[in-house]
């Protein structure tokens, strides 16, 4: 066995896995205060991705010189800030009124909306592919090897900044008020409400921190691949899945969940093949929830009688 | 109105509808309309099965719809991805062929989703649509992959059948047979025993229910119709390719029952036929308002689209149609009176 394409695999997979894990927070933080699967948040993903690529684009256009870190960094912020108040409006405007509602009216709230998020952006940018401006991404795409492996920049940049971003999180739910307040929702919104916490501003703080780290992954995302309208519907797709690997409503389960998920696609498309990689993907899903009902790190929760 | 009077009044007016379309103007295209409507109407009554009676949310149903689709081919072909032949055995023959293909792969799906509960059964059901598209799309020497098949007519005694007008007839009787079996199997203990699991899975058990048969047992039937349903898209359509069984389509069949009324058999007929036709109706409504040229909606229509399910949840989130006891669980007592008299 040669170790050296082994590895390569494993970091490659970690890479687009530390993107997916990124997506999944939003879904597994929204499922586990509202049993609500967002399958706008894919969409969100995409604006997010739009409004990064939007922002560098206007940097240039404007002739602002900024040295590259510091331009990505203001396109992060523009991007993160911008999508976390589209997460905001989309749950005071869409799913609030119907919180009262069957669980499945909600979802198919959530499908309608994911469907007019995506064709609002076609009208808008069109249907052709874009990429990032060339200065950003070969400004990442060199690297440098160790032994047989090869390291690029964006791997090194994708991987460290979802590290912080997630390092950042786990602070946030752990250390912080609102942490509390999100995590005691999440377990008991009716007791947390009689302890005072407000459900309402909790619920617009877990999309807004939800939101923001998806235009973060599709940054990152845009900064490797081209983007058009319909990524959000594959990448959304891929990190509920891995948001469910790891145990739905779970936070260390979506970062695990994204990463096992990614790792496991490289190794499917390296050692395999590449059409059939989606398919051991979604087969290591099956197997995994039928021998763990509740993910990988997903608590068993008693039923209820 | 009597009941029996009024089921057959419903079953001229189906009889008698292609007459009338042909003297109206566009009237291919109606019958297209027509013939994909009711396609839609027999998934949505189907899905409501699992979905809408026995309570499980299955995100991979367009897999089965899919399968059927391509068993009929394949038998069609006798065996081979490659063109049709003229000699392969018929559509008639595909039909049972495309029926006990869904009817197993219902029972494989249903099998070992039989311990999972809620959302994680959805995501599994989910992933076993995308596998069976992603195999559709890589078994070149099956399926012919990506590149599609091709689906003779089907052959009624020595005749292509080959107008809409006649093809309209084939998928009528297929809408009408899921109908009646749905609307039989509703009434039956087969369905009190699938509302039952729906409402809750213990209570069921207790009570003597074979709750893992009736949840396999509502895998298979909702799968069988939607296996009917493909072998009549295929032939119907002559082509068929993976990307017309996408993930997507369970999502438009989905809405069409929640939307409709979930486990009420008029509500998501309602569904089926109101998010089958508003596409349609969008694409040609610029002409109908006499506003051709002035503007032009057709970027437009997906976005309405999407903004009109989610509108329709707000204001009514039980659905259009709802049940009579749903309907009361959701506005409480008030309503119980206005309901009290409808058949539950």
């Amino acid at each position: 066995m040669d170790w050296g394409i082994l590895g390569q695999q494993i970091l490659n997979g970690l890479t687009i896995g530390s993107m997916y894990a990124l997506i999944a927070l939003g879904y597994t933080m929204v499922y586990g205060i509202l049993q609500l699967i967002n399958f706008a948040h894919g969409e969100v993903f995409m604006i997010g991705s739009f409004l990064g690529l939007g922002t560098l684009a206007l940097l240039d256009a404007a002739h602002v010189n900024l040295p590259i870190p510091l331009a990505l960094l203001v396109a992060f912020v523009v991007a993160m800030a911008g999508a976390a108040l589209l997460g905001m409006a989309i749950e005071r405007v869409a799913y609030r009124p119907l919180r009262a509602s069957p669980r499945l009216a909600l979802l198919i709230t959530a499908l309608g909306l994911s469907i007019v998020l995506q064709n609002a952006v076609m009208l808008i940018v069109g249907t052709e592919d874009r990429t990032y401006p060339e200065a950003y991404t070969e400004a990442l795409i060199d690297g440098f090897d160790i032994g047989a492996i090869h390291i690029s920049y964006q791997q090194i940049f994708t991987l460290g900044l979802a590290l912080v971003l997630m390092t950042l999180l786990t602070i946030l739910v752990q250390k912080t008020r609102m942490g509390k307040a999100m995590r005691a929702t999440a377990q008991d919104p009716m007791t947390a409400g009689l302890m005072g916490i407000e459900a309402n501003r909790v619920i617009a703080y877990t999309f807004a921190i939800g939101s923001a780290l998806a235009a973060a992954g599709g940054i990152l995302f845009g900064l490797t691949y081209s983007i058009n309208f319909f990524i959000g519907y594959q990448a959304g797709l891929k990190a509920f899945i891995a948001a469910v690997l790891g145990g739905i409503g779970n936070i260390p389960g979506a970062m695990v969940g994204g990463l096992v998920l990614g790792v496991v696609e490289a190794l499917g498309a390296g050692y395999v093949s590449g059409t059939w990689k989606d398919v051991i993907a979604f087969g290591i899903l099956v197997v995994v929830l039928i021998f763990r009902p509740s993910g990988l790190l997903g608590e068993r929760v008693a039923e209820k009688v | 109105m009597h009941k029996a009077l009024r089921i057959g009044l419903v079953i001229v007016a189906m009889l008698l509808a292609p007459l009338v379309v042909r003297y109206l103007p566009q009237n291919q295209y109606l019958m297209d309309v027509i013939i994909t409507t009711l396609i839609y109407v027999t998934l949505a009554i189907g899905l409501n099965v699992t979905v809408g009676l026995a309570g499980l949310l299955d995100l991979g149903y367009i897999a089965f719809y899919g399968l059927g689709a391509y068993a009929a081919a394949i038998v069609m072909h006798g065996g081979a991805a490659q063109a049709a032949t003229a000699g392969g055995p018929g559509f008639w023959l595909a039909i049972p062929v495309a029926l006990a293909v869904a009817c197993i792969a219902g029972l494989l799906i249903g099998l070992p989703t039989l311990r999972l509960r809620g959302d994680y059964l959805a995501i599994v059901t989910l992933a076993f649509g995308q596998i069976a598209k992603l195999s559709e799309n890589n078994w070149d020497w099956l399926t012919n992959g990506p590149q599609g098949m091709e689906v003779a007519k089907p052959v009624l005694l020595g005749h292509e059948l080959r107008s809409p007008y006649l093809l309209y007839y084939v998928i009528a009787a297929i809408a009408l047979l899921t109908w009646a079996c749905v609307r039989n199997l509703n009434n039956s203990s087969v369905g009190r025993a699938w509302v039952a699991i729906r409402e809750d899975e213990i209570a069921a058990g207790a009570m003597g229910i074979n709750v893992p048969k009736m949840k396999l047992l509502a895998f298979m039937t909702g799968a069988a119709f939607a296996g009917l349903a493909g072998a009549f898209f295929a032939t119907k359509s002559g082509f068929i390719s993976p990307p017309s069984f996408d993930f997507i389509e369970t999502v438009i069949i989905l809405a069409m029952v929640v939307l409709g009324g979930m486990g009420s058999l008029p509500g998501v007929i309602l569904g089926g036929v109101i998010l089958a036709v508003l596409p349609e109706l969008l694409r040609s409504l610029p002409g109908i308002l006499n506003l051709e040229g002035t503007f032009d909606i057709t970027p437009y229509r997906m976005l309405i689209y999407g903004g009109a399910m989610v509108l329709i949840m707000f204001w009514r989130p039980e659905g259009l149609l709802p049940e009579a006891h749903r309907r009361r669980e959701l506005h409480g007592a008030t309503a119980e009176s206005e309901t009290g008299t409808a058949p539950g």
